[in-house]
């Protein structure tokens, strides 16, 4: 999805008193900023949309994470809106709620994502894989990104949530409103999220009136304390799922193709010792982590030297956390078979990524079948590959020549 | 040697459970639990702090 706006924020000086998630050079290789701001200001601070705190060691990002009494998820997606949902629910639950509320959301979510339920979906998953590739016959150059990637998570969660399988380019657009188009006018965000809530409304309709073995009949049956979930409860957590599933992970399986199209020997190893394809996995998140979440301070809290004041937001960047030599040895280093990693990719606490063992199946399947059947491969123009914009990192276009067609 | 799971600290990122579903068990909600009270069978004691070391919530520990 392409943003066609112009932009009109100014470019960033000083990272350390100014820096902007969504400006082209951060967006484009956010690595040397963070280990910048990690040396010099562990938390920076911008007055950009409205005043952003941003840590980049683990250990303070790890300290926010846990630390529910100072700071609020009742938004999580930094952007020109002034937040408008109220704790403990917030617009999305979970993923918005704070405790002690947010438990009981997301207990009754976890059933549906629990490994042994999500492993089942593997040969969906794979089929549909070979099927994206089979898409691709008489083509020497693919675009990894939007000829695959990003095609494997919509039509899994459709499937999951009971949306139809062919509404991927309308989820994407709801996707690119949200997640992508942060520094776009309020009022333009308004609208794209009513668009959103008309569209969800008429499918949870239809379902209150032809109930199905699906996520949105499940919450429209689910209860807590006795009481259903509000028919908004039930809108908001599929957006969530709708827009959390999507495109974190299609940006996951993009940022792991980018990373063997362009590193030769990562991508000979794997394709001689494919059981390494299990750390290969883990190592893919921990450097390429898509996701970087965000709170809301509560109440001013002092990290690091520097006071977080209430009101202001505060990015949470997992994947800087994941490239603190403090806490990885070799952590700007990819290493394939890496037996360590304790990664923070899916987040930390109580708002752990619901949807990682799907995240990890899908990511895990995309690869080995793409090695499988394109058994070499690199980048066609390493300068035509673009990342999204904002909190979640992944390669948009991703030009590919297939060197090699194993069947 | 012996794996203890501690249940407040585990949010079910499942690293131990992908990482060796022999030694650790997931219950309905994704949560690890130990298997035969946690006991490690002799010659998987590397494997048991290899879920100890992979544990992103520092919620694995083992006992000798």
């Amino acid at each position: 999805m392409t943003d066609t706006r112009v932009r009109t924020a100014p470019p960033v000086i000083d990272w350390a008193t100014d820096f902007d998630h969504t400006d082209p050079v951060w967006v484009d290789n956010p690595f040397p900023i963070w280990d910048d701001l990690r040396k010099r200001c562990p938390v920076a601070h911008s007055d950009r949309f409205n005043g952003v705190f941003l840590p980049t060691r683990a250990e303070d990002i790890h300290a926010i994470a846990y630390d529910t009494d100072h700071f609020t998820s009742r938004a999580v997606v930094v952007s020109t809106n002034e937040p408008i949902a109220v704790a403990p629910i917030g617009g999305a639950p979970p993923i918005t709620s704070d405790p002690p509320f947010h438990q009981h959301a997301r207990k009754i979510l976890l059933p549906a994502f629990g490994p042994k339920v999500i492993e089942a979906l593997r040969p969906r998953v794979v089929e549909l894989c070979h099927k994206l590739i089979d898409d691709m016959e008489g083509r020497d150059v693919v675009d990894g990104a939007a000829d695959y990637a990003q095609n494997i998570p919509p039509a899994v969660i459709a499937h999951m949530l009971g949306l139809p399988m062919e509404d991927g380019d309308i989820f994407r657009t709801f996707i690119h409103n949200t997640l992508g188009n942060v520094d776009a006018p309020p009022e333009e965000r308004q609208a794209a999220f009513q668009q959103l809530d008309h569209y969800l409304d008429g499918h949870l309709n239809d379902h209150l009136e032809n109930p199905r073995d699906d996520l949105i009949t499940f919450l429209q049956n689910a209860e807590i304390f006795g009481n259903k979930l509000s028919f908004e409860h039930v809108r908001g957590t599929i957006a969530l799922l709708m827009i959390a599933g999507i495109d974190t992970t299609w940006s996951a399986i993009g940022a792991s193709l980018f990373h063997l199209a362009s590193t030769d020997s990562d991508r000979a190893r794997l394709r001689n010792e494919p059981q390494l394809l299990s750390t290969a996995v883990e190592e893919f998140l921990r450097a390429y982590a898509p996701v970087t979440m965000a709170r809301i301070v509560k109440e001013d809290v002092e990290i690091s030297g520097t006071v977080l004041k209430e009101g202001e937001w505060c990015l949470l960047p997992f994947p800087a956390a994941n490239r603190d030599p403090e806490a990885f040895v070799d952590a700007d280093q990819f290493v394939i078979d890496r037996a360590e990693n304790r990664h923070a990719a899916f987040g930390l606490g109580i708002h752990r990524c619901l949807g990682s063992n799907l995240a990890r199946l899908e990511l895990s399947v995309a690869v080995q079948v793409w090695m499988e059947r394109f058994p070499d491969f690199i980048l066609e123009d390493p300068s035509a590959v673009t990342w999204a914009p904002g909190q979640v990192r992944g390669p948009r276009i991703l030009p590919i020549r297939v060197l090699e067609r194993a069947y | 040697m012996r794996i203890v799971i501690d249940a407040e600290k585990c949010q079910g990122h499942n690293r131990c459970y992908s990482l060796a579903p022999e030694l650790v068990d997931v219950d309905d909600l994704g949560m690890a639990q130990v298997i035969d009270g946690g006991i490690v069978p002799a010659g998987s004691e590397d494997k048991a702090n290899l879920l100890v070391a992979n544990c992103p919530e520092y919620a694995i520990s083992v006992v000798e």
